[in-house]
């Protein structure tokens, strides 16, 4: 029976094991989500770690950085407030932040298609086969906006989409998820469900993302956030928790920039 | 040109659970074991720890946890028909990457198959007659419940399941599963304990004259050491398991169950983001003689080894057995063909469930924490005049409630606008969701092949996958959900709300990530790719562990069974094979 040990590099002591390990840890943590090429690791005796490198969120993500133009941020803004507008039950999409979040969101590697297959060739596909454009996220918003602005102008007179009034803007953003507009090489149905999805994501993600401002999306449905421990309440059938809400940020672990 | 390893006795492709079992259970039977894992190594206290873990933007939405498409996807498409596009973003099902695998952010949903399950062809056809499987290409399985009890026990005991035996030693006990198979041991610990959803459903259901008991967990209910002396802590219902890491070394996972063990052998080495391109094998092609991969720098090694294990995904097996040019490969359109033959899904639909007069609190959950019947699993009722075979299970699964994906509002309402919002407000707390968890039976023009376009980044084909439900799985899912409805409104709804499975298979919401078939076990090398000890029929120190081994997929879980496959084989290694080594089966 032969050994497990890596011949292409000598002989291994345990004491260089344990320091391989340390570096190894470091090099986990330098990787942000969704990137690949890290180093590979030969590991034995134990999994590589070292204290304080926890793999927390990048705070690249807080950032001010941003994408949309003043143009593509006013109907980010505008078609946002449509689908959660103001009343008193809780903030609409604006007042929580959401065009802050999507912009972070575009410029950041969502936008920039990090868990996105884009490469070719390209074909337009059935509903079934999901997304199959060639664009980044970010890149199909852009094309997107561009092209619901060249809609709404031919059917109103040149305004803008932040300039319509409600009820207008409501049935351009019913005609976009019905697909009854053409977009050209953006599919309307599909652009609409992806603003959807991100403008909910950025009322209810933790507020470290830019969105749902002082959590008060969670405080309106009555989620108390990144709690870690409910065992007290399990048994307690039907009684309200109130727990304030709690977000991760600040927390102990947390990797300042 | 490939740099040479020094050989090793096993070499072991993927480290997720099953590849650290059989490595845990071949470095004890002292052999040297290099496992290959083509993702990072990502450990509980730095991957995904209690101070970070409750992020349901990362780890849900932006995949922090799984396969990234970007650079490792397939072509999909629901008939030979239709061209095969890939998969650019995930969707229907969430594969993991990395140390662990999909084993990190399951839920822990620890089933058995049952022992009719075990005889899906020949069952149905004693009871129902050969018209019942017209049309689908079900099979037998090699191997019988009781051939697997003693394997699913040493997962139980591993993973420290929490639940409620229903059947110990043919004996039926109050409180659990009457329709289970005998088990040899009660549960390693005692069941979680219901919130208010579970308990609603588990005393309609009972009234309604079902037979409902806890789902059996992999979320523990109390501390716990297993038998390699690991140490796991108490569930505290944090609500983020599935699709997370568990922080706090409660949910049974490779980390959490396993690896810390299998990484004190001295015979053990680990190489993380070290992707395997093929088997290797000897030129009259009956031998293995090891695996080529590439490490992160693009560098390429080839790692020799006695006995070859392929432990990766489902989905990467099959594609690496038709790589390898292993078996001979299926063709949907002609059902000629073995490696790829009888790929199947779970079949899913949901029953959302609202209360105007009830605080459900759902964010009080658990990915296993639920109450379940089994009364319309598999044949555990008369099909006689049904028109379909199978079945599923029906769970009041209250997993948690992450509020971008869990925020669900009543039939009528519309998708956003104030309605929604209003809607949204009132029910998040007074809502969850019944699963209708159904068995999903092969049939021809479905299966797994090399994409004849696409290739992936290191100029392979692709795999292509050509799937779509069946019309008898159509109609047990329909069937199923129906019986759940009755029961949802034995609890005094306000308002059901019915997700049925829908056709044609769309890759786009998530569903399930229980894909199985491909690498099918069976009695002889005409009817499957492996043998009952998941050795390859055609390369005889080849072996293949995970739910690709599935004949078809029953209605439950996959993963203990996944598991206990690998246990059988790995006693079969160390008892016969090493002694012997050669097939374990003779054609």
């Amino acid at each position: 029976m032969t050994h497990a040990d890596d011949p292409a590099r000598g002989m291994i002591g345990r004491r260089q094991l344990f320091a391989l390990g340390a570096a190894g840890a470091l090099g986990a943590a330098a990787r942000h989500d969704g990137m690949v090429g890290g180093t590979s690791e030969r590991i034995a005796g134990t999994l590589p770690w070292a204290d304080g490198q926890a793999d927390a969120p990048d705070d690249a993500i807080r950032a001010g950085t941003a994408f949309l133009t003043t143009a593509e941020r006013a109907f980010v803004t505008a078609a946002a407030d449509r689908l959660i507008p103001p009343d008193p039950t809780g903030p609409s999409a604006s007042q929580a932040d959401v065009p802050d979040f999507i912009d972070r969101q575009l410029a950041g590697g969502f936008g920039h298609g990090e868990h996105y297959y884009l490469a070719g060739p390209w074909a337009k596909g059935l509903p079934s086969q999901g997304y199959q454009s060639r664009l980044t996220p970010a890149a199909y918003y852009r094309a997107a906006i561009a092209a619901v602005a060249d809609h709404v102008g031919r059917e109103h007179g040149g305004k803008a989409f932040a300039d319509l009034a409600p009820t207008d803007q409501d049935a351009v953003l019913k005609a976009l998820e019905a697909g009854k507009v053409d977009l050209g090489q953006v599919d309307a149905k599909q652009f609409f469900a992806m603003f959807l999805q991100n403008v909910k994501e950025g009322y209810f993600s933790d507020p470290l993302y830019g969105g749902n401002r002082d959590m008060a999306a969670w405080k309106m449905i009555g989620f108390p956030g990144a709690h870690y421990d409910y065992s007290e309440w399990v048994t307690r059938h039907g009684e309200p928790v109130p727990l304030a809400p709690v977000g991760l940020t600040g927390r102990p672990g947390w990797r300042k920039a | 040109m490939a740099q040479r390893m020094k050989p090793v006795d096993a070499v072991i492709v993927g480290f997720g659970w099953t590849g650290a079992i059989m490595a845990q259970q071949l470095c004890d039977a002292g052999l040297s074991v290099v496992a290959l894992e083509r993702g990072a190594a990502q450990d509980t206290s730095t991957g995904f720890a209690t101070t970070f873990d409750q992020d349901e933007l990362r780890y849900m939405w932006r995949h922090k946890l799984f396969q990234n498409v970007a650079h490792s996807t397939l072509t999909i498409r629901n008939n030979p028909g239709q061209t095969a596009l890939p998969m650019r973003h995930l969707g229907a099902f969430l594969l993991g990457t990395g140390v662990g695998g999909s084993g990190v952010h399951w839920n822990g949903q620890i089933w058995r198959a049952l022992p009719s399950d075990f005889r899906t062809r020949s069952h149905n056809i004693e009871r129902y007659g050969a018209a019942s499987v017209e049309g689908l290409t079900v099979q037998d399985w090699p191997v019988s419940y009781a051939d697997l009890e003693p394997h699913y026990n040493t997962f139980d005991l591993l993973c420290g399941t929490s639940g409620k035996a229903g059947n110990l030693g043919g004996a039926t006990q109050p409180g659990g599963n009457p329709f289970e198979g005998p088990r040899s041991a009660e549960f390693p610990n005692p069941p979680l304990t219901y919130t208010y959803g579970p308990a609603l459903f588990a005393d309609a259901a009972a009234r309604t004259g079902h037979h409902p008991f806890p789902h059996p967990a992999g979320n523990l209910s109390r501390p716990y050491t297993n038998p390699l002396g690991i140490q796991m802590g108490q569930c505290t219902y944090c609500g983020f398991c599935e699709k997370f890491g568990c922080g706090n070394y409660s949910k049974a996972s490779p980390q959490a169950s396993i690896i810390p063990y299998v990484l004190t052998k001295p015979n053990f080495v680990l190489r993380s983001e070290s992707e395997v391109l093929r088997v290797e094998r000897t030129p009259d092609g009956k031998r293995a003689t090891g695996v080529t991969y590439v490490d992160s720098s693009g560098a390429e090694f080839f790692q020799p080894a006695d006995i070859v294990v392929l432990a990766a995904y489902q989905l990467h097996n099959v594609h690496l057995m038709l790589l390898s040019g292993i078996g001979p490969p299926y063709d949907p359109a002609t059902g000629k063909g073995l490696v790829g033959k009888n790929y199947c899904y779970q079949t899913m639909a949901n029953i959302e469930v609202f209360f105007d007069d009830k605080l459900i609190n759902p964010f009080i959950g658990a990915g296993s924490h639920a109450s379940v019947i089994d009364d319309y699993n598999g044949d555990n009722f008369d099909h006689s005049r049904l028109g379909f075979i199978g079945g599923a299970y029906i769970a009041a699964l209250v997993t948690g409630g992450r509020p971008i994906e869990m925020t669900r509002t009543p039939p009528g309402v519309p998708a956003w606008g104030l309605d929604w919002k209003r809607a949204a407000a009132k029910y998040y707390r007074r809502s969850f969701n019944l699963s209708v968890h159904g068995s999903s039976y092969a049939q021809r023009g479905n299966g797994l092949d090399l994409d004849p376009t696409y290739r992936d980044q290191f100029g392979r084909p692709m795999l292509r996958m050509t799937f779509d439900f069946s019309p008898n799985d159509v109609k047990m899912s329909n069937y199923c959900a129906d019986r759940a409805i009755e029961i949802a409104h034995a609890m005094g709804v306000s308002a059901v709300k019915p997700k049925r499975l829908k056709t044609p298979f769309d890759i786009v919401p998530y569903q399930t990530t229980h894909t199985i078939g491909g690498t099918m076990m069976g009695a002889t090398p005409a009817d499957s790719v492996c043998n009952r000890y998941s050795q390859s029929w055609d390369v005889s120190n080849l072996f293949v562990t995970g739910a690709g081994l599935f004949p078809q997929n029953f209605g439950y879980n996959p993963t203990a069974t996944v598991a206990a496959l690998a246990y059988l084989s790995a006693e079969a290694i160390k008892t016969r094979y090493l002694k012997a080594p050669g097939a374990l089966v003779t054609a």
